[in-house]
């Protein structure tokens, strides 16, 4: 059969961005995929020139919903590295405590949309019951369930109570036990083992040349953690990074089904740890200097480079967040593989196309 | 195989997990940043909330001559976060823990109210 062009999406049942693919088909397998992106860039970068930097930490945490409280957070760092603001104990553990319930709700909203992306859609509900009391955590401790705005340049916003301290604790068991519950069907069902082993293979040494960011470079194999740099109050956590060796779109999925336990360990961790102290530390002057700070999101590495001249507007903003990364990994996965694996290795990586283009 | 049964079963014994959304509503959080409303009787129209705001949904204007001032948000902008009620210095500013209603129309919060003269310091 001669080679056909099949576009995947920008609207696609799967995809809940607009993610454009041409796919060089032939005899149902894929021999080429070429991206094209563009469909929602916002210009949120050329926003610095005119809202100053305090309103700036709004306009990053609508970079993306799903890791809202980590954007900001990964700005307000920078900020306070460049000012040369020492932010108190308690809003370094206040911040850890938000920023792994978010990795918890993102990562169960992938699992969730990967379920879906195979046809399993009772375990999308499954996983989202269960994100549920996640948003609901976020609502009451922050105000929100999305979109947080807790973070400020010195700390934070809003403080935990003892009482709501429990509550949390509580509520991220429950999940755990729901999670593990379900722990049996996402990673040793037939069906999903069947879609999912073996599809989409990307070797260590792929990953690490092609620059994959985050559960796709770490299932494949590399140890690479931007929480190990110790930003907020992982100094003193206990953790290590997850890794699994095969590659493949189960080892991804694998990945992030035990981050979202090990985040779990970590709010409870961070609660344990929890100390007295103030919530934010002054903030006055201007930004002067440049800076690059990463964090760990929950699809990888986020990178922020932020320019200032002693304005109250910064020169330059630059975001490069962890799919813009991991588009290269997938292009490299998808020649040579069936058609109807498409969705299922797209949504490996997690792709996050609001972030991407900013 | 049968990985799912447990799960399925126990579902089906289980109360639902959803509401009837119009009819059985769920009890607000404390913190929810709801509906922002303002006070204007403690309003003293000093433009900080129009400064501080993000997404610039509030203006603020004086009239001298009628000593009255005026407070606009647009609801449609306002992005719900509550950065002008942490800087309000009189706390005129206040957020309901319920969600703005959904409306057909567009329309704006226009708020009128009495200039506070500077309180005037005591004869020694």
């Amino acid at each position: 059969m001669a080679r056909t062009i099949i576009p995947f999406g920008p609207q696609h049942p799967v995809l809940p961005e607009p993610l454009h693919v041409k796919l060089v088909v032939e005899d149902e397998i894929v021999l080429e995929a070429i991206p094209a992106l563009g469909y929602v860039h916002r210009g949120l970068e050329k926003l610095a020139e005119i809202r100053d930097y305090h309103q700036m930490i709004q306009v990053v945490e609508r970079v993306c919903g799903i890791c809202s409280n980590i954007h900001s957070m990964c700005y307000c760092q920078g900020i306070e590295e460049i000012m040369g603001i020492e932010v108190p104990r308690r809003a370094e553990y206040l911040r850890t405590i938000w920023s792994e319930l978010h990795r918890m709700h993102s990562h169960l909203l992938w699992l969730g949309l990967f379920a879906d992306a195979f046809g399993f859609e009772a375990l999308f509900m499954q996983f989202w019951r269960i994100r549920e009391r996640i948003m609901d955590i976020n609502e009451a401790t922050t105000g929100s369930r999305v979109i947080t705005s807790v973070n400020i340049v010195g700390g934070v916003r809003q403080d935990l109570t003892p009482e709501m301290c429990s509550w949390i604790l509580s509520e991220v068991d429950t999940a755990v036990k729901e999670i593990k519950e379900i722990q049996n069907t996402i990673l040793n069902d037939y069906t999903v083992c069947a879609r999912t082993k073996g599809v989409g293979v990307l070797t260590k040494e792929q990953a690490y040349d092609l620059g994959a960011a985050g559960p796709t470079l770490r299932g494949s194999g590399v140890a690479s953690d931007m929480r190990l740099l110790k930003y907020a109050a992982f100094d003193k956590l206990d953790f290590e990074p997850i890794v699994e060796q095969d590659g493949d779109c189960y080892a991804r999925s694998t990945v992030r089904f035990r981050e979202t336990l090990q985040s779990a360990e970590l709010v409870k961790q961070a609660i344990a740890g929890l100390p007295q102290g103030d919530l934010a530390a002054p903030c006055k002057g201007n930004p002067e200097g440049e800076i690059i700070t990463r964090v760990e999101q929950p699809r990888g590495e986020c990178l922020y480079y932020m320019k200032g001249s002693g304005k109250k507007f910064l020169d330059r903003v630059r975001i490069r967040t962890p799919t813009f990364a991991n588009v290269p990994p997938l292009l490299a996965m998808l020649p040579n593989c069936e058609l109807a694996d498409v969705p299922v290795i797209i949504l490996s990586i997690d792709p996050c196309i609001s972030c991407t283009e900013r | 195989m049968l990985n799912m049964t447990p799960t399925v079963l126990k579902n089906l014994l289980q109360k639902s997990s959803t509401r009837m959304y119009p009819i059985e509503k769920r009890e607000p959080f404390e913190r929810y940043r709801g509906e922002l409303f303002n006070n204007i009787d403690e309003c003293i129209f000093c433009k900080k909330c129009q400064i501080k705001c993000p997404s610039q949904c509030i203006t603020v204007t004086k009239d001298k001559e009628s000593g009255t001032g005026t407070w606009i948000c647009d609801p449609f902008a306002c992005v719900y976060c509550s950065i002008c009620v942490d800087a309000c210095p009189t706390q005129s500013l206040y957020m309901k823990p319920v969600h703005r209603a959904p409306s057909a129309e567009r329309d704006m919060m226009e708020q009128t109210g009495k200039i506070k003269l500077p309180k005037k310091k005591a004869k020694k």
